[in-house]
């Protein structure tokens, strides 16, 4: 079971001034399993995201990434280690692709590190030497597979600013994954996707899980996604964790209801939401 | 240590903290509530001290310049206010069209504004030093020692006292008033203060005049304090009170006060004990050293990064 | 409500509101720095008025907004036509004005005629009412479709300029070779030529930096500075040869941008942007300051011309057992040779910029750079190092600048401090930026036109700068990113580059 980790989170604070937006999370997440973080707006998943990656550098408390080769402590990072070495890449809240170059660049941006390695900080690659053509060639075929596996292999030379809003949610995603990570952190990955985009959504995510064999982190408001594909879900409420388990448990835990309705609303729950906590799965 | 001479070197890095904080508070402003940084600003305060020179010289035609008061009215009111057109004009034509554009294309804007205007006024007035004879002159002497007397100029008791009617006045107009709350609210999210019924066009163009005006007065005094100007003191002068408002904390208007009192104080300090030649490296130096290790300078808050 | 939709033709009455409005903003503005001129005279300043100044401003701003009011009401093609020609004469007339305040030049005879002082104004305000009236009846009727023609021509313009960059860049490259060959004999063309070969190669230099990485450098000028200073310095001190000097120059300049970049590239870019305007002031208040060393505002002159590669020399009398370059070519002396030799010099070493600026896009490193121009936030997440690679930019063009930097130096044999000023700087981001950020070509067609016609037209140079501001400002509205800013993929996978960009420009 503990082999099986591959993030262990533990007491992570973080203060904004006064303010506390996570108050003693501690967490684990595991390799080849998709952990959902959920919670209302405004209670720290987003933040915990970006400590996570090294945009903030967190209060208190310990963030260990168990990579193949031993343990490394994230929280002391910086940002940009933290996909280079420890490969944890993640995607946006509001999406930040390269706007004005091409979807294909998009992805090839994403191997720098690779290239810039074959190149040999470019003095192989400004004579065009062997070494550096054929790892510009493996360059492309990562970025034709994913390309191929979100779908946009047509549009590789759109602008990728001129995708549409569903299509640049999944190129976010295949752009991470040409960080070749072990660990994929997703920042509502289905907002603003119909149903039937949010459906296909689910179907790439599983098979990243399952076929890439690599662990997704997952930041979701939309409990058709969250419900169907976690095996793991976390409830975060005002920077604290109130609940923690698979599915099932956490959408009938009585604390994540109120969490979501608040103390003084009565038991009955608006359809709606209910709608959206006991989702059939089947649905 | 020689308290006497330390006393004077403090005396006049106020006076030209002072003068320096007043160009300041236009930059602060117009970062405050728009972002950018406006880089022609020293040129309106060059501009300021072209009109109550140019003002002056008309009242002396006039045959007025005996009534020193009225004279010294008339610069301060037709130098600002002219002066705030000009602001207000190079915010319509280089700035406001670009509102919202890429980041960069503003800020070259500004440079281009800001050459322009230079050359402008160095074609129309001449590329020579204007001199200015004293209109205030003596002082009061504060301490005598052997080889050095403390002198405290009347000229120098007027910038620094005008300097803090004007920052009381314009800090009451910010705290107080109806069009202080439409900058504050701009400066939050200006979609939302537009949504919200706040004329935001009219709130910068308001913003503009006003960092004009007191740039404006910054030039008169810098007029009568050091009796030349030419068209080029607009480019060092505008560094070092952007330097003095990113000191203070880039949109703070006490910060850009202190910023200005701090670097006027620097500079006298600095050429007062260590080589003159060397002062604008000095303000230059604390410039970036600022920005590397506390961008948000002295009165400012961090910003948080949004991701 | 109905206002909003259909808009209704816009009455006389409004157009003179506006217009009045902005004759008096003119007046003000101009009243005094326009309308009163400082003279020095022995017993102090004294004020000379020139109020015909204060009306040519006032007629050209309403001539001015005239024109863009009738072009936001859809004006036909005629009244925009006149409105133009009506803008062109009043700005002349201005000039002509502010050209006799020095008596240089008399102003010819028929603009007396038609400007004499006395009969000015009444002409100008008859002018303007007939322009005025043609313009205001051949206005359009709300609605009426606007022209297309235009833009579709200027779109084919571009569809054939954006396909055929690499004709145009050769073709470009075979008339600088061949320049010599067309004005050998004409030194004058020669050193125009040469000059601005070096603010072409400024212009590559600069363009990584703030064209490809997005980092606005305000202190280009310094590496300028510190490689024209390493070659002057080390060949009078060590007498070392230019041929070792030019590399050397170029490491030093590329050091000095990685010793002053790496504490200041994180900063935001406007911040970026003063501080390189510091240092660039700091490395001038050194050189002017550190008399030791640099010799002060003196500067240093007698500076060390380049050999023909070490294997020849082109002065006219040489010491015994030195090669001249005409006599190894079996060629009668001349002067012309050196200049020659110095311009193909600097060609070379600003293709060799360009050449590198090209091959670099298409690399990683060049990926990055435009990636982090786009979004900083998004690079780091995806591992890369924005500090080195930001830092890789500014040494790059930091070495380039260098380099140019040397050649001044040997070029001109003297250099002083003066030679570095902010204004250089905002000369070669002006060339940069009036281009088109990121444009090779783009920086070619600026500096040609900044730093070639206004070294034609020598009467004009002191309104050069006057210009240059507000061409500056102008470029900025019309189009934000410069004149032929258009990002060419680096890499294609379906489409051939002639589709990419017709998809585009349609």
């Amino acid at each position: 079971m503990t082999d099986n980790v591959q993030l262990e989170v533990e007491h992570l604070t973080m203060r904004f001034g006064g303010l506390v937006a996570i108050d003693n999370l501690s967490f684990t997440a595991r390799k080849r399993e998709i952990t959902a973080i959920i919670g209302p707006n405004g209670a720290g998943k987003t933040t915990v995201f970006n400590c996570l990656t090294g945009f903030y550098v967190p209060t208190e408390g310990r963030l260990t990434l168990y990579a193949n080769d031993g343990p490394r402590l994230l929280e002391r990072m910086e940002g940009f280690r933290i996909p280079r070495n420890n490969g944890v890449a993640r995607t946006f809240q509001n999406i930040r692709l390269f706007t004005g170059m091409t979807v294909l660049e998009n992805l090839v941006v994403a191997q720098h590190n690779q290239l810039m390695e074959a190149s040999a900080f470019s003095l192989a690659g400004l004579f065009n030497l062997g070494r550096y053509t054929s790892a510009e060639k493996e360059a492309l075929e990562t970025a034709k597979f994913w390309l191929n596996k979100v779908g946009l292999y047509e549009q590789a030379d759109w602008n990728a600013g001129n995708l549409p809003y569903g299509s640049q949610r999944r190129l976010e995603i295949a752009r991470a994954m040409c960080v070749n990570p072990s660990l994929l952190c997703l920042d509502e990955p289905a907002a603003g996707l119909n149903p039937r985009e949010s459906a296909e959504l689910n179907v790439l995510l599983q098979s990243i899980r399952d076929d890439q064999g690599i662990g997704l982190l997952l930041i979701e408001h939309d409990m058709s996604v969250v419900m169907k594909i976690s095996d793991h879900v976390i409830v975060l409420d005002y920077g604290k964790k109130i609940a923690d388990g698979n599915p099932e448990a956490v959408k009938n835990d009585p604390a994540v209801i109120r969490a979501y309705l608040g103390e003084d609303e009565d038991d009955e729950l608006p359809p709606e939401v209910a709608a959206d906590l006991h989702l059939d799965p089947n649905a | 240590m020689d308290w006497a001479y330390f006393l004077q070197q403090l005396i006049n890095g106020l006076t030209l903290g002072a003068i320096y904080g007043l160009i300041a508070i236009g930059y602060t402003m117009v970062y405050g509530i728009i972002g950018m940084i406006n880089f022609a600003h020293g040129e309106i305060y060059m501009l300021g001290a072209f009109h109550s020179l140019i003002t002056f010289l008309i009242c002396q035609a006039a045959g007025i310049s005996g009534i020193l008061p009225l004279t010294l009215l008339l610069m301060l009111f037709v130098s600002m206010v002219l002066t705030s057109i000009y602001g207000w004009g190079v915010e319509r034509i280089a700035y406001r069209p670009l509102r919202g554009s890429f980041r960069l294309a503003a800020l070259i804007s500004a440079i281009g504004m800001s050459i322009f205007l230079q050359n402008f006024v160095q074609i129309s007035q001449g590329a020579r030093v204007k001199p200015m004879q004293p209109l205030i002159e003596g002082g009061i002497t504060l301490m005598e020692s052997p080889n050095f007397n403390v002198q405290l100029s009347y000229m120098q008791i007027v910038i620094i006292l005008l300097t803090f009617v004007l920052m009381a006045v314009f800090s009451t107009l910010i705290a107080k008033t109806s069009l202080g709350r439409a900058q504050r609210a701009c400066e939050q999210d200006r979609t939302m203060a537009g949504l919200l019924g706040v004329n935001v066009d009219r709130t910068i163009s308001t913003t503009f005049v006003m960092g004009a005006a007191l740039a404006a007065v910054a030039g008169m005094m810098v007029t009568l304090y050091y009796g030349v100007i030419d068209f080029y003191i607009g480019f060092l002068a505008g560094v070092k009170a952007f330097t003095a408002a990113v000191l203070g904390g880039i949109g703070s208007l006490p910060g850009a006060m202190l910023g200005g009192l701090l670097i006027g104080l620097i500079e006298a300090f600095w050429s007062g004990y260590l080589t003159i030649e060397y002062k604008d490296v000095a303000t230059f130096g604390i410039l970036v050293l600022v920005l590397i290790f506390r961008p948000w300078g002295l009165l400012g808050k961090p910003e948080v990064e949004k991701v | 409500m109905s206002a909003l939709i259909t808009s209704s033709r816009i009455s006389g009455a409004e157009i003179v509101k506006e217009l009045a409005f902005f004759a008096v903003i003119a007046l003000l503005m101009s009243v005094m720095i326009l309308g009163v001129e400082t003279v020095d005279r022995p017993t102090g300043l004294e004020l000379a008025v020139r109020w015909d100044l204060v009306v040519t401003a006032i007629i050209s701003t309403i001539i001015g907004r005239l024109a863009l009011i009738l072009r936001r009401e859809h004006i036909s093609r005629v009244g925009q036509a006149l409105l133009i020609t009506a803008a062109a004469v009043a700005v002349f007339e201005m000039f002509v004005r502010f050209r006799d305040m020095d008596d240089r030049w008399a102003s010819p005879v028929f603009l007396d005629m038609a400007f004499g002082s006395a009969t000015s104004v009444i002409v100008a305000v008859a002018f303007v009412t007939i322009v005025f009236a043609i313009a205001y009846f051949s206005m359009k009727k709300p609605g009426a479709e606007e022209e297309e023609s235009g833009s579709r021509l200027s779109s084919k313009i571009q569809l054939a300029y954006r396909t055929n960059t690499k004709k145009i860049g050769a073709l470009g490259i075979v008339f600088f070779i061949i320049f010599p060959f067309l004005f050998g004999e004409n030194r004058s063309a020669i050193d125009l030529a040469t000059l601005v070969m070096i603010y072409i190669m400024l212009g590559w230099g600069l363009n990584i930096v703030v064209g490809l990485a997005g980092l606005l450098d305000l202190g280009y000028v310094a590496f300028y500075a510190v490689g024209a200073y390493s070659y002057a310095l080390l060949s009078q001190h060590f007498d070392l040869s230019f041929w070792l000097c030019l590399p050397l120059a170029g490491i030093f300049a590329a050091s000095f941008g990685i010793v002053l970049g790496f504490p200041v590239l994180r900063l935001r870019g406007d911040y970026l942007a003063i501080v390189t305007l510091g240092f660039g002031e700091i490395i001038r208040v050194v050189l002017i300051n550190w008399y030791d060393l640099t010799r002060g505002p003196d500067g240093i002159s007698s500076i060390a011309r380049p050999s023909f590669f070490g294997f020849a020399e082109f002065d006219r009398r040489l010491p015994e057992g030195v090669m001249g370059f005409n006599e190894l070519f079996g060629l009668d002396y001349s002067t012309m040779h050196r200049l020659i030799f110095l311009y193909y010099l600097i060609l070379v070493l600003a293709l060799v910029t360009a050449f590198v600026t090209v091959r670099l896009r298409k690399l990683p490193i060049g990926r990055a750079w435009e990636a982090l121009r786009e979004d900083e936030i998004a690079c780091r997440s995806l591992g890369i190092n924005p500090t080195n690679t930001k830092l890789s930019a500014f040494a790059i063009g930091a070495m380039f600048g260098g380099f140019a930097g040397a050649f001044f130096a040997t070029r001109q044999g003297f250099i002083s401090p003066e030679s570095f000023t902010f204004l250089e700087s905002a000369v070669i981001l002006a060339i940069v930026v009036l281009g088109g950020m990121g444009s090779q070509i783009g920086v070619v067609l600026a500096a040609i036109v900044m730093i070639g016609f206004p070294e034609m037209f020598r009467e004009l140079a002191e309104y050069r700068m006057l210009i240059f501001g507000a061409g500056m400002v102008a470029i900025m509205l019309w189009r934000p990113r410069g004149l032929l800013s258009f990002r060419d993929p680096t890499i294609l996978l379906n489409m051939s580059k002639k589709e990419k960009v017709a998809g585009e420009v349609k």
